[in-house]
């Protein structure tokens, strides 16, 4: 369990405060260099004080826009339809094994 | 060089539907024109020599047959974050770099069925995150019109063929400008579709709810004709538009009598300096000439534009590079276990700009944070696109510049949040989900710049008005022909 480095709030309110760069980059699935640890940390925290300028905005009575144009969610018919082919999908896999694609052991012995 | 790989898209399919000259012809002059000039301009990721060929060869037999193709023979530029298959796709990314698509997508289909010959796949800022192509991890890609400058981006390689004379059609795609300021910054016309409009079947993801596919071109009948071939539902695309499709090449007018022009208050030009504030009073004044109506609209919520972008792209951006994880496609380095091989993979494949945005977006999109940063993203998003609803109640087009400057330098921007502020202008109409193009508007030549470079006048219309639109940068671009009064560096070198 990755501990929560962030005061976390009742009521969020958008902040300048220092990002946790490295919980972030773990949430990610991202490594970084201890230099870009730095870097990325600096330039994140630039670009949130510019962000930081829509607690300006009233929102209160605003709902949220997910999708501009239409949003409906849409389904095809339930009939069998040509797919890629898996022999052509597989090719590209970095490692197979038979029909499968092969990952490191992901639960321990 | 022949004169011939300067035609317009429209010429082409006109001379080979007419038998004037065959596609396999043009194709030939084309891939030696590209082979010539790529040195200087490095458009292309990977030139397509023998695909070209075969698909000119059989353009020729179909119209050898008696069919008539709407784009018969036309040099096409694929950004290379879409799909055809058999080619590498790669995103401008090493994470990707030797990826072959198994499949084509939609928009490329459609133009290939309208008779479109597939040249290049053009390089983009790395996963189309950026606004100078500079961000492409595979190459160098340089303005035609002067080769110290950046052609823009993300859709720099495609902006470049196009102004090169190396593709008639050059394929972008728009999340927050990336058709539009490439086009400003190459003399070209740039046109972002109302979002849903072109299937996004395979064009790889960065930010859905944004993402729209358009095409590039040097006139703006060429854009009509591509987008009239490209647009249209798609059952494969479950975010498409299901509703009729209008097209919109048989309908450009050459005057703008009963059209009010929208200019923005919130946008005035002065800031930019006196050339600049000069050439868009021009502009606007020559929309004016044509018979539109100028009125002064607002967009009060417009500034907050880039604060709510760089929170909602980002956030999906790292929602939809999850998958780029080294299990089933692209790179993938080792690691003992399969968390330290996603890391190791994204660390070693992504380049920075791709970091930052992952970076930004999931901390945007974590616990305790989502509601502060992307909720309230949103709901700025809904302010922004209710402004353009209520401006356009008393205006039927919004002009606006497409960027703040010409093409600047390489390395101009190594400030990240410098390089964002070049969509200032695109990424509200982006918000919004409204068609918006690009098409030049006349020239500058910037401090210590070697030559005069364009500028791009941007025009805005309502949800699914793409018609009025491209009408209206028809008349302005046939009274004002900005395009014409510089040529490229690079086919000045080659015709002498």
């Amino acid at each position: 369990m990755i501990p929560l480095p962030f005061n976390h709030r009742s009521t969020p309110i958008l902040s300048s405060e220092k990002i946790d760069i490295r919980y972030v980059a773990t949430l990610a699935r991202l490594a970084l260099t201890d230099d870009e640890v730095a870097r990325f940390g600096a330039q994140l925290g630039d670009l949130l004080e510019h962000v930081d300028a829509l607690a300006k905005l009233d929102v209160s009575a605003v709902a949220a826009t997910a999708q501009v144009v239409e949003s409906r969610n849409v389904e095809r018919d339930d009939i069998l339809a040509p797919s890629l082919d898996r022999e052509v999908v597989l090719a590209q896999a970095p490692a197979r094994q038979g029909a499968f694609f092969r990952v490191p052991r992901i639960i321990a012995e | 060089m022949s004169d011939s790989i300067e035609r317009n898209a429209a010429e082409i399919a006109r001379g080979v539907n007419s038998g004037a000259f065959s596609a396999a012809e043009l194709t030939r002059s084309m891939l030696a024109h590209i082979d010539r000039t790529e040195p200087q301009v490095g458009a292309y990721l990977s030139v397509l020599h023998e695909r070209a060929a075969a698909t000119a060869a059989r353009v020729d037999e179909r119209i050898k047959q008696g069919e008539r193709l709407p784009l018969a023979g036309v040099p096409l530029a694929v950004k290379d974050n879409m799909c055809l298959e058999g080619t590498r796709t790669t995103c401008g990314s090493k994470i990707l770099e030797h990826w072959t698509s198994p499949y084509t997508a939609t928009a490329v289909q459609r133009l290939l069925d309208a008779g479109c010959i597939p040249v290049g796949k053009a390089n983009m800022d790395e996963f189309a995150m950026g606004s100078s192509c500079e961000n492409s991890a595979l190459g160098v890609t340089r303005n035609p019109y002067d080769l110290e400058r950046v052609p823009g981006g993300s859709s720099g390689g495609s902006a470049s063929a196009v102004a090169a004379f190396e593709a008639a059609i050059g394929m972008g795609s728009d999340t927050g400008g990336s058709i539009r300021e490439p086009a400003a910054f190459c003399n070209l016309v740039g046109f972002k579709p109302t979002y849903g409009r072109v299937s996004r079947y395979g064009l790889i993801a960065f930010a859905s709810s944004l993402d729209q596919i358009g095409p590039l071109t040097r006139t703006v009948e060429d854009a009509a004709l591509a987008y009239d071939a490209m647009g249209g539902h798609d059952p494969m695309d479950a975010t498409s538009i299901d509703r009729p499709f209008e097209t919109t090449a048989d309908g450009l007018r050459t005057d703008l009598r009963g059209v009010r022009v929208g200019i923005v208050r919130e946008f005035a030009t002065k800031e930019l300096g006196p050339e600049i504030d000069a050439l868009y009073a021009k502009a606007y004044r020559d929309l004016e000439a044509l018979g539109a109506e100028l009125v002064e609209v607002a967009l009060p919520t417009a500034e907050y534009g880039l604060a709510t972008y760089y929170l909602i792209a980002p956030a999906e951006c790292s929602s939809n590079l999850a998958r780029f994880d080294g299990v089933r496609y692209g790179l993938r380095v080792e690691g003992a276990n399969v968390h330290e091989m996603y890391e190791r993979t994204r660390a070693a494949g992504f380049g920075p700009e791709v970091k930052r945005r992952i970076l930004i977006g999931t901390y945007a999109l974590s616990s305790g944070y989502y509601d502060a940063y992307y909720v309230r993203a949103q709901k700025a998003r809904t302010l922004i696109a209710q402004d353009f609803a209520k401006a356009f109640a008393s205006c039927d087009l919004i002009a606006a510049p497409a960027a703040s400057s010409p093409a600047f330098t390489f390395n101009a921007k190594s400030d990240p949040y410098s390089m964002y502020l070049m969509d200032y202008y695109t990424i509200p109409m982006s918000l919004a989900g409204l068609p918006a193009l690009s098409v030049p508007c006349g020239w500058v030549t910037p401090p210590g710049g070697a030559s005069p470079m364009p500028m791009g006048l941007q025009l805005t219309a309502p949800l699914f008005a793409e018609r009025a639109l491209l009408s209206a940068a028809h008349a302005y671009e046939r009274a004002t022909g900005h395009a014409a009064a510089q040529r490229p560096v690079i086919a000045m070198e080659a015709t002498q």
